[in-house]
């Protein structure tokens, strides 16, 4: 496989383009794998990468039922921070964030990492307390936080609607000044590229449609291009995990919803940050092309259909004008939705199952792409040592009938409103 | 844009309306005390790919809380009852 380098780009810039090797191979699926991952998303191909990598393990598949990226990896606002008060979350994502920081030099892949600031704009004196209290446990945690006045928002993002007609008068902020963006393909392609160069087959257009058991233990999947046996089946199929978990007997606390996302035709540089206004929790951020990025809240109803409905499109323009009246006129090139796997306290769950051979990774509500690495590295541990990792030791089903909640948003038992 | 049936007001935007999530789950009697009753009860959920039976109140109308059965993937609608009239699975 190519090295990607400045040199490797100048050869075959000189060859015309013509000569690049396939980014991973296509292989056809063996009989048998000591390790199969149901879903080639960011979260299955990195739990691929960490197995092989940091566990030694080498007779690998993950399967995918379309393609790579076509998933919920190229569904997302890009956004990875790790704004987290709960002890669990806090470990986990800020884990996560140190991989982020060496991905593109450790999978040899540019990435776009850019750590730009993500920058929460309050609207009330209490609303930014609650986010002076959630900065002071960040950096208990060790984790940069800063507070800032309204003046100093200004400063930061000066096109913010700062007039005396603004709907929402900007009172604050909290800043993450490490958190960012990163090219969403961009990862996906990386651990994929990076798992095959370490043995892993990556099946692209074969479905899990059942499991191969044998007596009380899974064995194996049954697919769009016949059974493949395993030793240990992980799941990471995000907002498909229900109908699939049913399908091995698990009934479990997740609902599918969908959350749709923007982007607007390109300007030139101007929104710096990832910003969040908390008036209505709208989030967005430029892209390097130029367009804005930017999405809202789930369409609060169970939905498996990747789109959503008009009403969300109306809401989140309104608050992408009231944030930055200047957009008004920006027209949206496109918009997307993608199914999220909805927990009951926000919380995601990557836990081996109560049933033998199949391990789970699933829950990540919309917060899944910022967790990609720590998500792989955890679920790689877990299914390795049948046993989690301390990063992901809370994550587990149990959790819920134990009153362990990991309830960031402590909004109770209800999926759609985490 | 879904639009619902309501039985009282006539059909109206699901913007007036506020989402409850899954209808099917029976709860136990207030004074049972088996966990595992209350914890299928609370946090179990179908959530097929298909048919999905769900409470939706209507808020910004007559208040009245409904049971939807609506397709998660068409988002067809194949009726709206009132929540005292629905059948628990």
């Amino acid at each position: 496989m190519t090295h990607y380098s400045a040199w490797a780009l100048l050869r075959n810039a000189l060859g015309g383009h013509k000569h690049w090797d396939r980014a991973w191979r296509d292989p056809e699926p063996r009989k048998s794998y000591d390790v199969i991952i149901i879903g080639g998303g960011g979260h299955g191909l990195a739990t691929a990468y960490y197995l092989a990598k940091n566990h030694g393990i080498k007779n690998i598949a993950v399967l995918e039922k379309g393609y790579i990226g076509s998933g919920n990896a190229g569904r997302n606002t890009t956004i990875v921070r790790s704004n987290y008060m709960m002890q669990d979350n806090t470990a986990f994502y800020e884990h996560s964030m140190s991989l982020w920081r060496g991905m593109s030099q450790e999978l040899n892949y540019n990435v776009m990492f850019s750590p730009r600031g993500y920058l929460y704009v309050t609207m009330s004196p209490s609303g930014h307390d609650a986010q002076i209290r959630r900065a002071n446990i960040m950096r208990l945690n060790g984790i940069r936080a800063d507070i800032l006045s309204r003046e100093d928002v200004m400063k930061e993002a000066p096109y913010l609607d700062f007039s005396d007609e603004a709907r929402f008068p900007i009172y604050g902020a909290m800043l993450q000044p490490d958190a960012g963006t990163a090219r969403h393909d961009a990862v996906v392609w990386a651990y994929a590229r990076a798992a095959n160069a370490l043995g892993v087959d990556i099946i692209q257009n074969c479905e899990v449609r059942d499991f191969e058991w044998s007596g009380e233990r899974i064995t194996g999947v049954h697919t769009s291009r016949g059974t493949i046996s395993a030793g240990k089946v992980g799941m990471a199929v995000a907002g498909n995990t229900s109908p699939l978990a049913q399908k091995a007997g698990l009934q479990l606390p997740i609902d599918s919803h969908v959350l749709q996302a923007y982007v607007t035709e390109s300007i030139k540089p101007i929104v710096n940050h990832v910003v969040v206004w908390s008036a209505s929790y709208f989030y967005f951020s430029q892209s390097d092309k130029g367009g804005l990025v930017f999405g809202g809240h789930i369409d609060r109803y169970n939905s498996y259909a990747q789109r959503g409905n008009l009403a969300n499109v109306s809401e989140v323009s309104q608050a992408l004008v009231s944030a930055m009246p200047s957009a008004a006129r920006l027209r949206v090139l496109r918009h997307w939705g993608g199914i999220m796997d909805m927990t009951p306290d926000g919380s995601p769950i990557i836990t081996k199952t109560q049933v033998d051979g199949l391990y789970l990774n699933t829950g990540w509500c919309y917060g899944g792409f910022k967790a990609t690495p720590a998500s792989g590295w955890c679920f790689a541990h877990t299914i390795a040592n049948d046993a989690p990792h301390a990063y992901n030791a809370g994550f587990t089903l149990e959790r819920f009938s134990q009153g362990r909640y990991i309830d960031e948003a402590g909004t109770g038992p209800y999926n759609h409103l985490q | 844009m879904l639009r619902i049936a309501c039985p009282y007001c006539g059909t109206r935007d699901h913007e007036e309306f506020s989402y409850f999530g899954d209808a099917t789950q029976a709860y136990p009697d207030l004074g049972v005390e088996n966990h595992d009753a209350w914890v299928s009860t609370v946090y179990t959920r179908p959530n097929p790919r298909g048919i999905h039976s769900e409470f939706w109140q209507h808020t910004l109308g007559c208040r009245r809380w409904l049971v939807v059965k609506r397709h998660t993937v068409t988002h067809d609608i194949e009726s709206v009852v009132p929540a005292a009239q629905r059948s628990v699975a």
